[in-house]
């Protein structure tokens, strides 16, 4: 191994890299987009729909209820709900999205209140969608405050105070100090960016600087000078290596830049605001990031980086041109994601077995160390096994350059 | 000087099993000469070209390049040869002079004798105007030019051209033939692969002609035309090849 020659492969492919404005693309500037564009461009849009949604006022049909035009009364007064005709077929209207709920009060219903009986009320909606359940959830409130005012007047009637159907108080107070809170909102995304970029800013120089290589006839030209064949794969995984680092460098500056700038309006309208509110308004405070937590999480991705780039780059390697390489790279972006996506579910939790499953382990060591948990035994295991699995990557990279049916595959 | 010793390459094929695409080729190429390969495409010229420069290993047999052997010491071959073939192309965002200057450093030259050199190579070759213009942007002159700077920046040798003419026009094929000799005159050792006979006619010293990966002929081309009594080339290539077949 001689390190002066992987320099100055590494010192060409970096100039040539910077030339190339699909690497530019991948490694510099969607990494620096992604997180403003998420916050500020996608989620202001979200937060916009949502905040319609919420202004809507729910049109609600009532089936059934001639015999209880009380209740039918208050649902047609009540400010947060629209009651309209009962269409033929009410159950494809909501389904149509024409109506947003409709409520089902049994034949005599306010007799039976009357009566003590405790008859069955139905609400029905199309689950899922956002103004059907806002509207299902008016409804929910209106029978709820009947519910309790029914309650109310039964304790009244009987002499009996308030408290006999409610004998206590309690509320929830956020204890977490911020940093964890915003590691559990966070913790979960981070990784899954962090994997996705380092992954594709592995992917386009890794194309470039082999198949890419090959089909403009340079590596030919390249295995003419006298340097060794490890030497040339070594400063070439450097530069994919770069890439790598790069994209996931941009993009926690980017994301640093977009907390610093936008904090408030994250809490405030932004992307996280459904999230956030929750988190935000238990804590009284702005939820952020352990500092010392992406420290660990950058100290993490390193092994994965080079796996990724070393993967990227075995591959691409093994295609006769930039376009056969990306038809091999591209799905293997799914393949990528698929452990991210498992290690953000909530109900997993960092055991031995996951502790050595590529990626995933990754994920789910992030979420804990963005909030502040930190299992020194797992950090070892994953970071000792994602070595490993680096350096074999790294090994079948360098083997694979040594064979003449790969890189004089025609 | 290079040494070709039963050289012989075979590759595994899916679909076609076996392919002996060099079989036992011997042959000497002297320093001061050009040594031709002539044969018809497939006949196996590029895969001996990509056995001497090492970027192939052989099966077996073996050969010598400036003094080493590419079996043992491929590194040590490819200081000694410049390697020119059609499909040897440039980095096309890199520019005239980063690329002379990039495999100058790959071949261990220092900085400043890197720059003596480039210098020197341009004024040679005309190459000022567009030395440091991007070669992705460059006419295929000026391709060739810069090509031709890049395998001369470590001074080797031994020469290899794989068919540096095929697809030039007829200006720049013939500078590549000026300068083809110009390597031989100031005594390097030539290798030379066409399928064109009147480059042979005109360059070549010594001619072997390839067919089916085996070496079937070889000579001066004055001395290939006696052996087969007839004067034109392409005739001598036809019956040497025609007996072969008959084999």
């Amino acid at each position: 191994m001689n390190w002066r020659n992987i320099v100055t492969v590494y010192q060409k492919e970096l100039k040539d890299s910077l030339r190339d404005r699909r690497t530019l693309m991948s490694t510099i500037i969607i990494p620096t987009l992604v997180m403003p564009l998420l916050t500020f461009g996608v989620g202001k849009v979200m937060a916009s729909v949502i905040s319609r949604a919420q202004e809507e006022i729910p049109t609600v049909a009532i089936i059934g209820g001639a015999d209880s035009p009380g209740v039918v009364a208050a649902l047609k007064q009540a400010p947060k709900l629209r009651v309209v005709a009962v269409p033929a077929d009410w159950r494809r209207a909501i389904s149509d999205k024409k109506l947003r709920a409709a409520v089902e009060l049994p034949a005599g219903f306010e007799a039976g209140l009357k009566a003590g009986a405790a008859p069955e009320v139905r609400v029905y909606n199309y689950s899922g969608e956002l103004k059907s359940d806002l509207g299902a959830r008016a409804v929910e409130r209106f029978l709820t405050d009947l519910r309790e005012r029914t309650v109310g007047e039964r304790l009244k009637e009987r002499g009996l105070p308030a408290t006999v159907a409610r004998p206590f108080e309690f509320q929830r107070e956020n204890v977490a100090p911020p940093e964890k809170v915003g590691g559990n909102l966070f913790g979960g995304i981070v990784p899954y960016l962090i994997i996705i970029l380092c992954f594709s800013g592995a992917m386009y120089p890794a194309m470039d600087l082999t198949a890419g290589e090959k089909e403009r006839g340079t590596m030919e030209t390249l295995l003419c000078s006298p340097v060794a064949r490890g030497d040339i794969v070594l400063g070439k995984f450097l530069m994919v290596l770069t890439g790598s680092l790069s994209a996931m460098g941009f993009m926690l500056l980017s994301m640093g830049l977009t907390a610093t700038i936008g904090g408030t309006m994250m809490l405030g309208g932004g992307a996280m605001k459904v999230g956030a509110a929750t988190a935000g308004k238990a804590a009284g405070v702005l939820p952020m990031i352990d500092p010392l937590g992406l420290v660990g999480v950058l100290a993490m991705v390193l092994p994965v980086a080079v796996l990724f780039a070393a993967a990227a780059f075995t591959i691409a390697l093994f295609a006769k041109s930039y376009k056969e390489a990306q038809s091999y790279l591209a799905p293997m972006m799914i393949v990528v994601i698929m452990p991210a996506v498992i290690g953000m579910l909530p109900g997993i939790d960092l055991n031995a077995r996951l502790a050595l499953v590529p990626l995933l382990n990754l994920s789910l060591v992030c979420r804990e160390m963005l909030s502040g948990v930190w299992h020194w035994n797992y950090i070892a295991l994953i970071f000792g096994s994602s070595c490993v699995y680096a350096a074999i990557a790294l090994m079948l990279a360098v083997k694979m350059f040594q064979r003449e049916d790969v890189i004089f595959r025609a | 000087m290079i040494e070709a010793r039963e050289l012989t390459k075979t590759f595994q094929d899916k679909k076609r099993g076996t392919i002996q695409a060099v079989d036992r080729v011997s042959f000497r190429a002297e320093p001061g000469r050009i040594y031709g390969l002539l044969g018809a495409n497939g006949a196996g010229k590029t895969t001996t070209l990509r056995l001497l420069a090492t970027l192939l290993q052989p099966t077996s047999g073996g050969a010598t390049v400036g003094g080493f052997d590419v079996a043992r010491e491929p590194e040590k071959v490819r200081t000694q040869v410049g390697f020119l073939a059609a499909s040897t192309a440039l980095y096309g965002r890199l520019t005239a002079r980063e690329m002379i200057e990039y495999f100058g450093r790959l071949n261990g030259l220092p900085p400043a004798e890197i720059r003596t050199r480039i210098k020197r190579l341009a004024a040679e070759l005309d190459m000022g105007e567009f030395l440091d213009r991007r070669c992705d942007k460059f006419s295929t002159g000026m391709k060739q030019k810069t090509s031709i700077a890049r395998t001369l920046i470590h001074d080797p040798a031994v020469m290899i051209f794989d068919e540096p003419t095929l697809g030039l026009d007829v200006m720049t094929a013939r500078a590549i033939v000026r300068f083809v000799r110009e390597c031989r005159d100031r005594g390097k050792t030539v290798i030379y692969s066409t399928h064109v006979m009147s480059e042979v006619e005109k360059l070549c010293d010594t001619v072997g002609i390839i067919h089916d990966g085996r070496l079937c002929a070889e000579g001066t081309v004055a001395e290939l035309r006696a052996r087969h009594g007839v004067h034109d080339l392409e005739e001598v290539f036809v019956r040497i090849v025609g007996e072969e077949e008959r084999k």
